[in-house]
């Protein structure tokens, strides 16, 4: 008998569901963390897969900095509506209130604060015992060291010198009250599966990801898109640039490219011929050496 | 849900075909003694085959930290951490992805000194083929046997032994050929191995992409045309059909759904099945998946099954073909390896985890600590569908997890059942136990209870011994 061999992207997908129904199973009060980008957008088709033909059995968190871009809102709400998922949102209200911003605190304040602390606030607040997220071990140096059920203290700290041992597919995911589980069902994808995977399955995105002429600034190398909240510096003129995003972000820390591709086709041939890393336009991962490690030993994804 | 009472059916080249110049994956790690050079052989890897992005490369160029002779410290590339960097070594496995014309590639960076060998048995679980790297100044250590046997004992079958430093001993052809024969001899008693030898210096590129000039006495494949071309994994679809329970997918009366990921085999619609270990039969009836239904499935698909009949299956049992079902024991040799400070300890009950199923264990045998291998007999509370890990990496590995900790603190390979005959382990209820023991059981047993987790040992649940 020939043995068929399942296609990489299946076999991708397959490993994520069976990561999804884990913690489904394991966890008394898990939530999908979902922030709006191209990884959220392919974990929650995921998850609706994996619990077919029921419905996805959790909530979907959005932690709101309030910086987003206003499409990134618009496609939120009207997704979320359309697969009938059950979407949360959590703001650091107290935190925006005593006035954290990111030109007076600088970004990396600005960050912890309304990414690294909302999001621990809000799964406290939640009492989730599991937070899902769409981070991939391709994307940053520290996110390679990650396990797939990966430990967080009461606080939602990280502590990457004592990581649980995980054998094959066998998820250890028991806690104490307080303790958690981030999830990371999308750790051996790249940024090309990703998208490989949007353009098999139509999986819808936000727009922001295709090329089109848009009112900018540039500061140094970063094409910064002129949206709410992005307050031009002295000397500075909005100019039009045919561009996109590559990473979503925060409006004022994160770039966009110069380019054309405005189809999913488009975007992976210029993907396949970048030299260059996705993060590098989001400005909060080199605030210093080590950033997203010490961040994410913080509490942040 | 209108979609509930859609069979539209699709055909399983969904699942085979995808849409672009798709490559075969193959995933391997890397270990080995400290200091044998393996962050800096993928960072070699990375480098020539032209992964690495532009601005990773001059980031690492600005890092205070340099360890290389000349030119780029390429181990930086992998070793993530803080305390990585500045200690030069590395601690936990890092995960890596690269890909040449040919195929794709996962790599497990994992940590050579001892104090982490967990972290190497983490990235080597799920590995196709381990490349062992042995300094060709030292030859074969320790830590290269340990990690060859662990690697062998979670299934990996492919060992490359990389004999790095090739520089260091002017390209000796004596010194490669007494270090192959000294690691050859370390192979004797691992079944169905297959071991490739390589001199390289990961420094300098010797044979890792391009063959080298400097070893005209080799006449073999550089390190990775030997990955492009190896045999692909044995493939679990060959294997009897095994699944493990997730849940229940149960969203309306009219629809109970058994979700789970074929660890191997084949299932068809109307074929035979029997749930382990009650030993309820049935027959398939559909094979769900959100894209429409399915006449047959394979390994490692994500399925969900319905059956002909209403059965009382809940997660943890383990779906299986009646003409080629696993065996269902309680009591179980097997080769444990240690990854906890805290050492096996006979008095005490340990979870274990086995596919989707939980059952309170305990352990007689040697009292392995920290990184030890060796054989213990298990005894669970209740029945367990196996498989010997020589014929079903899925079915026949599992980890123990600490009741008070949480902690994964080993993982098992099963080598079969004890027999009757065989009398060694006292009965469960007769250990004393701890007043937070005791507390820490009931609450994990009432906890295990509400997921649906069944336990048919009264003695267990209501004993005195709890």
């Amino acid at each position: 008998m020939t043995v068929p061999v399942l296609s990489h992207l299946r076999a991708l997908e397959a490993e994520s569901i069976h990561i999804l129904r884990e913690t489904a199973s394991q966890f008394r009060k898990p939530v999908l963390l979902y922030s709006i980008g191209k990884d959220s957008s392919c974990l929650v088709h995921l998850a609706r897969k994996a619990f077919f033909p029921g419905k996805i059995p959790f909530p979907l968190l959005h932690i709101d900095t309030t910086y987003e871009y206003p499409e990134m809102i618009e496609f939120r709400d009207r997704f979320t509506k359309e697969i009938g998922a059950d979407l949360r949102v959590y703001t650091n209200d107290k935190a925006i209130q005593e006035g954290a911003n990111p030109y007076d605190l600088g970004t990396a304040k600005c960050c912890h604060l309304l990414r690294t602390r909302g999001l621990v606030e809000g799964l406290q607040e939640g009492g989730y015992d599991a937070a899902i997220g769409g981070a991939r071990r391709d994307e940053e140096k520290s996110r390679a060291k990650e396990r797939v059920f990966s430990f967080r203290d009461r606080e939602g700290r990280w502590d990457p010198r004592n990581q649980r041992p995980e054998l094959w597919n066998l998820y250890n995911g028991k806690v104490d009250p307080g303790e958690s589980i981030r999830v990371f069902p999308l750790s051996n994808w790249t940024e090309m599966d990703i998208w490989r995977y949007i353009e098999l399955e139509a999986i819808p995105i936000v727009p922001l990801y295709f090329a089109q002429p848009r009112q900018v600034v540039l500061r140094g190398p970063t094409v910064i898109p002129l949206e709410t909240n992005v307050k031009l510096l002295p000397g500075e003129k909005p100019q039009t640039v045919t561009c996109r995003m590559r990473s979503l972000g925060c409006t004022p820390c994160s770039g966009a490219i110069r380019s054309e591709a405005d189809t999913i086709g488009k975007i992976i041939d210029e993907l396949a011929a970048f030299r260059r890393s996705e993060r590098e336009n989001r400005v909060i991962d080199h605030d210093q050496d080590g950033s997203m490690e010490l961040k994410k030993r913080e509490g942040y994804f | 849900m209108a979609a509930i009472t859609d069979n539209r059916t699709i055909a399983l080249t969904h699942f085979t075909v995808s849409n672009r110049d798709e490559k075969p994956l193959l995933r391997i790690s890397t270990a080995g003694s400290v200091d044998d050079g393996k962050s800096t052989l993928i960072g070699r890897l990375l480098f020539d085959t032209k992964t690495v992005w532009e601005d990773n490369l001059e980031e690492i160029s600005k890092s205070k930290v340099n360890r290389a002779s000349h030119g780029l410290d390429l181990s930086l590339l992998t070793d993530g951490l803080r305390a990585e960097r500045e200690q030069g070594i590395t601690i936990d496995v890092a995960y890596r992805y690269f890909s040449t014309p040919k195929r794709q590639f996962i790599v497990a960076d994992t940590p050579g000194h001892e104090q982490y060998t967990r972290n190497m048995a983490t990235g080597a679980s799920t590995c196709d083929l381990a490349i062992i790297l042995l300094d060709a100044r030292k030859g074969v250590l320790e830590q290269s046997r340990r990690h060859s046997r662990i690697a062998w004992l979670l299934g990996v079958r492919h060992l490359v032994f990389a004999v790095n430093k090739m520089d260091l001993v002017d390209f000796s052809h004596e010194v490669f050929d007494e270090i192959r024969a000294h690691a050859t001899h370390l192979l004797s008693g691992m079944d169905g191995v297959i071991a490739d030898f390589i001199p390289l210096s990961a420094l300098d590129g010797d044979n890792v992409v391009t063959r080298s000039e400097r070893t005209p006495w080799y006449k073999g494949p550089s390190l990775l045309e030997l990955l492009e071309t190896v045999d692909p994994p044995h493939v679990a679809a060959a294997q009897p059909f095994r699944m493990s329970v997730q849940m229940v997918i149960r969203p309306h009366l009219d629809f109970r759904g058994y979700a789970g990921q074929l660890a191997s085999g084949w299932v068809r619609v109307g074929d035979p099945i029997v749930a382990l270990p009650s030993g309820k039969r049935s027959r398939v009836k559909r094979i769900v998946t959100f894209d429409g239904d399915l006449t047959e499935a394979f390994a490692p698909m994500s399925i969900t099954l319905e059956l002909e009949d209403e059965l009382d299956i809940a997660r943890g049992d383990l779906l299986a073909s009646p003409s080629t079902a696993p065996r269902v024991a309680r009591r179980l040799h097997t080769t444990m390896v240690w990854m906890s400070e805290v050492p096996l300890d006979k008095q005490k009950t340990y979870l274990l985890q086995h596919g989707t199923r939980v059952v309170p264990a305990r352990l007689n045998g040697e009292a392995l600590a920290l990184n030890g291998i060796g054989a213990v007999e298990v005894e669970t509370a209740e029945l367990l569908p196996y498989d010997t890990y020589r014929d079903n990496r899925a079915t026949g590995g599992f980890i123990l997890i600490d009741t008070i900790t949480n902690l994964t603190l080993a993982s098992g390979l099963i080598e079969g059942e004890v027999r009757e005959e065989e009398e060694t382990l006292e009965s469960f209820s007769d250990a004393p136990f701890t007043p937070a023991e005791r507390r820490k059981i009931r609450a994990l047993l009432a906890h295990m209870k509400r997921f649906g987790f069944s336990f048919d040992h009264e003695d267990f649940e209501q004993g005195e011994g709890i």
